[in-house]
């Protein structure tokens, strides 16, 4: 029986997942800003090919953030006053990154640039793997007490499993960043794009496989999807190795998708995992946050539905048509004024 | 200090470096929105100069307030846990929607008005900045329909240990928002028209060579001042004359009225002694205050002491005084900024109708520190409307002290304070570095290129415009 709350809890998967694909290549770019772009000229090319979309993949994590409140004020409470010396630095980085940008170009002095160059850098870095330390987090559990509240420290966060969650996102991001930036760049920086896939293609793929073993000893992940965990999980394994197998042979178009889609299903299997909890307790299993004791009343369940289905196809719309208009590569030759 | 001290002081940090850039983002985003409408009209290029000037301000003022909202959504439950859970059945709504009807709005067609100058057809780029202006002020009346139900708490219930909403209607037509919004969204265009006049004053006195660009931006401005002006006093009176009926306390301090008067007078200079609650000195208009409060003669304004007892018989013992000091003195600072940003517009508009401008070079130099007064006025507002609130944070449901997150220590707090501070400091200093260079530069070409450091390959074209 699909009820309100299980439409929210994927409604939420959905703003997450729509997050990690969007800024996943985003986070990527900047990632790879310092080792790909030799000079001021190409610095500003490798920029421009986020230039447009950028700000409109970061209101995905926003609305996400919006939407838990709405449907799960609990959820909300609890993650983000537990998890909070890691969402400040967090903060902070989203902040310097998205001053970057508009602000790079604005003055001429070197040091200037290289500065916000570096901003851009851990920007992009910090959060892209501390999503990954957080995902661990709520996947492994912490220590949640039976008020909801998190009564764990700082450190018990940076746990090996969520440690190699975070490196995991890291390498996701920065391969997929590189996948995207070989298809809309030409020439060297095309060129260094393809050699950054083949070198982090690797990596990512053993971290991955890495963490699917811890997980198989400090998670209740397997004994929740059971032996056979369906066809999702299984086809997130064999998408990562498909994106590997084109990377290797230079389709990259067909590599991206293929990333994407690993970035899609692994999301979607941690979702699945985790359901119908939200963030479980590492003290005592009925003390875990779940989609009914954290959620919204029905009343408002309802109401943010109908806002839901009005305004998620509208904006799926436009960031379409967004990134249909700035579909050509970007190079020497295009317009880089801004 | 303690956790909740240090976490009221984040957040009104937070919160009040937020609102320095958003009220130019409402404002300016239409006022830029208008220029290009003329030029797409016209084909006249002092239009595209002029939007394009005032466009990459606009943007770089944008940037700031993106990123310090981000802040916003996420400090409710980093900071106010406890908040979160007694009002996130009605409070995260209003949040979600902004988000969703708002934030993907604004981000996603400023990438492609700023992107999209060669890529758009006219008329297609035209709409992406209408859509900019609409998707900021769409996002204003969201984050204010939540913020009213913090003044003045609708359609919900007290349930399963928390505010329920009951009537999303009701909240989306708290008759709060009817006069909060309109009094933000016209804030906003006083302080973009300021900004403007400001900029332009400095040019025009200058003499620059683009003079002819800086006198239309003078111009408009200064009939956008006037309008902005004028309505923000009309609404902001109307906004006081609500408040008498459903927060007479934040009245009462605004007026350090002890006692309640029937008719009230209203005070002009008053040395108060806020312990014993009492006047040390006081100069006051007898009667005045009743009128402006119901536009006659007759009629009560509670006083503090009066409405202390009363609350104290509704909510139980407690003190129930907001800082009475800092609200009459805030209520002042920005109603007296109101008035004299009203009389610079009316002149300038007065000058600008007879013609003499150019002329007024005393008036202009003063103009450009008057820049200053919106923030000011922008500010002091939301000081008052939030500290004379207290001790709720939810008037009449819930106190400040019950919000905070009891998980956050003051360790924490202390890290991120300092954190935000300094990044913020460092932030604004390049900011201002940014927007003072490219007022000064004008609508012009860049000044020509000096041979700097630059790394080779630069071709100084490229970065121009």
């Amino acid at each position: 029986m699909i009820d309100l709350n299980i439409i929210w809890f994927i409604l939420v998967a959905v703003l997450f997942i729509g997050f990690f694909v969007l800024e996943g290549f985003d986070y990527g770019v900047g990632i790879l800003l310092p080792f790909l772009a030799k000079n001021d000229q190409e610095r500003r090319i490798v920029i421009n090919t986020i230039g447009p979309f950028w700000d409109g993949n970061e209101v995905w994590i926003l609305t996400a953030g919006g939407a838990i409140f709405a449907a799960f004020p609990h959820w909300y409470a609890t993650m983000f006053s537990g998890f909070y010396l890691p969402l400040v630095l967090m903060l902070f980085a989203l902040i310097v990154r998205g001053v970057a940008f508009e602000f790079r170009s604005k003055d001429r002095h070197p040091t200037w640039r290289s500065v916000w160059d570096w901003a851009l850098f851990a920007g992009s870095a910090v959060p892209a793997l501390l999503w990954g330390v957080a995902l661990g987090n709520l996947l492994r559990g912490v220590p949640i007490d039976q008020n909801m509240t998190y009564v764990g420290g700082f450190f018990n966060l940076l746990n090996p499993f969520a440690l190699l969650g975070g490196l995991l996102s890291l390498s996701i991001f920065t391969l997929q960043g590189a996948i995207f930036l070989s298809l809309k760049t030409e020439e060297q920086i095309m060129e260094r794009a393809v050699a950054a896939t083949k070198k982090v293609g690797p990596v990512a793929t053993v971290i991955v496989f890495l963490f699917v073993i811890l997980g198989y000893f400090l998670t209740d992940a397997f004994t929740r999807l059971g032996v056979n965990p369906g066809l999702i999980p299984i086809a997130a394994g064999g998408v990562l190795l498909a994106a590997g197998w084109f990377i290797h042979q230079s389709r990259l178009g067909w590599a991206f998708i293929m990333n994407t889609l690993a970035i899609v299903f692994s999301m979607i299997t941690i979702f699945m995992s985790l359901f119908p909890r939200v963030i479980v307790s590492s003290l005592n299993p009925d003390w875990s946050l779940t989609i009914y004791n954290a959620s919204s009343s029905p009343y408002t369940l309802k109401v943010m539905s109908i806002v839901a289905l009005i305004f998620v196809p509208i904006v799926l719309l436009y960031q379409g048509w967004t990134y249909w208009v700035f579909r050509e590569r970007v190079g020497r030759h295009s317009a880089l004024e801004y | 200090m303690d956790a909740l001290t240090l976490a009221r002081w984040q957040f009104a940090i937070t919160t009040t470096y937020h609102f320095f850039f958003v009220p130019l983002t409402l404002g300016l985003s239409i006022l830029v929105a208008i220029m290009q409408t003329v030029y797409y009209r016209t084909g006249d290029e002092t239009y595209k100069r002029m939007t394009k000037f005032w466009g990459k301000l606009f943007v770089i003022n944008f940037a700031m307030g993106v990123v310090t909202g981000i802040v916003q959504e996420f400090q409710f439950g980093m900071n106010w846990s406890e908040y979160s859970r007694f009002v996130g059945d009605i409070f995260g709504a209003p949040l979600a929607i902004e988000a969703l009807m708002a934030f993907f709005i604004e981000s996603t067609f400023l990438g492609l008005w700023i992107f999209g100058w060669e890529k758009l057809s006219r008329g297609v780029h035209l709409a992406t900045i209408w859509l900019v202006a609409l998707g900021s002020n769409i996002s204003a009346l969201w984050i204010l329909i939540a913020n009213s139900f913090m003044q003045e708490p609708v359609g919900f219930t007290l349930r399963n240990g928390r505010a329920e909403m009951t009537d999303f209607l009701a909240l989306v037509t708290n008759p709060h928002i009817f006069v909060q919004f309109p009094h933000v969204f016209t804030s906003g265009i006083v302080t973009a028209s300021l900004f403007v006049l400001a900029i332009s004053a400095y040019h025009l006195l200058r003499k620059t060579d683009q003079l002819g660009d800086f006198r239309r931006s003078f111009q408009m401005a200064a009939i956008y001042g006037v309008i902005g002006t004028i309505s923000v006093m009309v609404v902001g009176h109307s906004q006081a004359q609500h408040l008498v009926e459903v927060q007479p306390m934040k009245i009462a301090a605004a007026e350090a009225l002890w006692q309640s008067e029937a008719p009230a007078a209203m005070s002009l200079l008053t040395i108060g002694n806020e312990p014993e609650r009492r006047d040390v000195f006081a100069i006051k208009v007898p009667g005045l205050l009743t009128v402006l409060a119901y536009n006659s003669f007759q009629g009560e304004v509670k006083g503090i002491r009066d409405l202390q007892a009363e609350y104290e018989q509704l909510y139980g013992p407690g003190d129930y005084v907001p800082p009475v000091a800092v609200s009459y003195w805030t209520f002042r600072i920005m109603v007296g900024a109101g008035i004299v940003m009203a009389l610079l517009a009316l002149y300038a508009l007065y000058l600008v109708l007879r013609d003499r401008v150019d002329r007024s070079p005393r008036f202009l130099s003063l103009l450009g520190w008057a820049v200053l007064l919106p923030y000011i006025a922008n500010t002091s507002g939301w000081f008052f409307t939030e500290i004379a609130r207290q001790p709720w944070i939810v008037f009449g449901l819930q106190k400040t002290a019950d919000a905070v997150s009891p998980t956050v220590t003051a360790g924490m707090l202390l890290f991120s304070l300092i954190g935000f501070t300094v990044l913020y400091g460092a932030l604004m200093a390049a900011d201002v570095y940014l927007l003072v260079k490219f007022a000064r530069q004008g609508t012009g070409s860049q000044a020509p290129a000096k041979p700097q450091t630059a790394p080779a390959g630069l071709a100084a074209g490229i970065y121009s415009k």
